[in-house]
């Protein structure tokens, strides 16, 4: 009965999504399944407030402090995305009812991987959200760009789970188990072996977050899904990668992290100073937000390279900071039409600013915020990054942090030119969809608002690490 | 008797050759799913000897696990792939360049 309860949340979206899912073949109505869908969403997001702190299944899944917090930031970005589809479908031409489900079922393979203490739930839970991920790409089926970030998401992927694969077979054989408890417990840290499965786990698994050198899908897969889908990609399924990384390394190999902490380092740094530079060249927003999202990576990975509390503390902040970042960015970047017709060039925003006076105000702070200008809740964000880095004596990782994000406020600061001084074009019709503006104004102000008032955020990383030092 | 070794370095060398396939592979986008399926299938091996070895069940579960993902994966894949060919008209690798930059 209690191993009934503590998957409640999870069992209730897998019947809801399958229900929904018969449904939608008598009801040819998007608007109800999408609508229906994100009411189940609220209220599993009320239930796992009130969830009972556990583990079953012989603790192989946890809830915890820990796997609360991120739960509901997962569920915060499928929300998100399945209101900005809401405001789209009909316009980008996606009559398919699947796609609030698909985003249902990803939600459980994430919400699993945040859970799972074991290499076995873990794998699960990751399958099912990549299965569900590709499938979402490709989704636009008559559009050429579409199916073809979906066939590269899927080889990539694919290769990514096997190299996941092989790290964790090679984990079970030279430790005999596969609980992430019992292998802290058993393993030899002399061990080759154990060595190897460490390596090609992280780099499977930073495949999932797409930090570089395993970046390579993120552009291409961001330029060519459509836009509500790119919005839950940045959203989701990093932060769930980066909860089921943290839990990994922490729980199984926290006393050796000697091991994997170069390694973390090393793809971090990657990843900061490949995204600054190669963002700078963009002329699509959306590949520019992947190159943007891969940089945010890069910073958030320092957390962890800490193996400290302020560390862990500080990238919970950075997470949620990034959360709300790109919800405010992906909806405007959704109201940027014309009658049905979506643009996505930078160039397209030029002279924003004379018509839509307001709207152009809050991008820019949420553009200074990603560039991590004080005092926009970017800043603070990578001011406890680069604090807890500095507090593990780790001030080169920190020096080359604050002179990567130096490099990156170009890209952004040039959106802003743009959107003030350059040559008035159209007005864009998006601006006047309420379910985007619901979602684009409240998250660029809380942005705003961030500094005055802190400590709800502080307080929520705080109560999630608990768990887990 | 074949030691654990023997397996490991065979199970090494399929998943190389996977990982090979994929790389060097410019042809076919039906060779990388092969190549893919190899992969996983070599992961298999190694779960089993391992499995075998340890005496203990959790590898060949996990194997069990590892094969109904590699078919479900499979579907996906095709699919997908059918899809493209509709768009594109041509499953060579050399020609999914649509997008870049």
């Amino acid at each position: 009965m209690s191993m009934f309860i503590t998957l409640l949340p999870e069992i209730i979206i897998f019947l809801g999504g399958c229900f929904l899912l018969i449904l939608g073949l008598f009801i040819k109505k998007i608007k109800i399944i999408n609508n229906a869908s994100i009411i189940l969403i609220i209220a599993v997001l009320i239930l796992i407030l009130f969830q009972p702190i556990q583990s079953i299944l012989e603790n192989s899944f946890i809830v915890d402090e820990f796997s609360q917090v991120f739960k509901i930031m997962i569920l915060l970005g499928s929300l998100s995305c399945l209101i900005m589809f809401n405001s789209s479908n009909e316009d980008l031409h996606i009559n398919i009812y699947e796609f609030p489900i698909l985003i249902l079922f990803a939600s459980i393979g994430m919400m699993i991987m945040v859970s799972s203490n074991d290499l076995l739930s873990m794998f699960v839970g990751l399958e099912l959200q990549s299965l569900s991920l590709y499938v979402l790409a490709s989704l636009n089926r008559n559009s050429l760009l579409s199916s073809e970030a979906g066939i590269k998401y899927f080889i990539l992927g694919a290769l990514s789970s096997g190299l996941l694969l092989f790290g964790i077979s090679y984990i079970y054989g030279f430790t005999g188990n596969t609980n992430f408890n019992l292998i802290a417990v058993n393993y030899n840290s002399q061990s080759l072996g154990l060595l190897i499965g460490i390596v090609f786990v992280c780099a499977g698994l930073a495949f999932k977050v797409s930090a570089v050198p395993f970046h390579m899908w993120t552009p291409d897969v961001y330029q060519g899904a459509p836009t509500p889908v790119t919005g839950f990609f940045a959203l989701a399924p990093k932060i769930a990668a980066m909860g089921l990384l943290v839990r990994f390394l922490f729980n199984s190999f926290g006393e050796i992290y000697f091991d994997w902490q170069q390694i973390i380092i090393f793809i971090s740094i990657a990843s900061m100073v490949f995204a600054a530079f190669a963002a700078i060249a963009q002329s699509n927003i959306k590949r520019l937000m992947a190159y943007s999202s891969i940089g945010h990576v890069g910073y958030a990975l320092i957390g962890v390279a800490c193996v400290s509390t302020e560390g862990l503390r500080s990238l919970v902040i950075y997470l949620l900071i990034y959360l709300v970042m790109n919800i405010a960015v992906f909806s405007f970047i959704l109201s940027m039409k014309r009658k049905d017709e979506y643009f996505e060039n930078i160039s397209d925003l030029s002279g924003l600013y004379k018509n839509h006076p307001f709207a152009s105000v809050m991008i820019t702070l949420t553009m200074f915020s990603l560039a991590g200008i004080p005092p926009l809740a970017g800043f603070f964000g990578k001011f406890y990054i680069f604090m807890a880095a500095i507090e593990s004596n780790m001030f080169i990782l920190s020096i080359i942090g604050v002179l990567a994000s130096v490099v990156g406020a170009f890209y952004y600061l040039r959106i802003v030119k743009i959107i003030y001084f350059d040559e008035p074009q159209e007005k864009f019709d998006g601006f006047s969809i309420k379910s985007l503006n619901f979602l684009f104004y409240p998250s660029s102000v809380l942005i705003t608002v961030f500094c005055f008032y802190p400590s709800p955020v502080i307080n929520i990383a705080d109560f999630t690490i608990r768990s887990l030092l | 008797m074949i030691e654990l070794n023997q397996f490991l370095v065979l199970s090494a060398i399929l998943f190389t050759i996977g990982v090979i396939g994929i790389f060097l592979n410019r042809k076919n986008v039906i060779i990388i799913l092969m190549s893919i399926e190899l992969i996983l299938l070599s992961v298999n091996i190694n779960f089993i000897a391992f499995s075998y070895f340890l005496n203990d069940l959790t590898g060949q579960i996990f194997s069990l696990f590892v094969l109904t993902v590699a078919a479900a994966e499979a579907a996906i894949g095709l699919a997908i792939l059918v899809i493209y060919n509709r768009n594109a008209g041509n499953i060579e690798i050399e020609k999914i360049s649509a997008l870049k930059g």
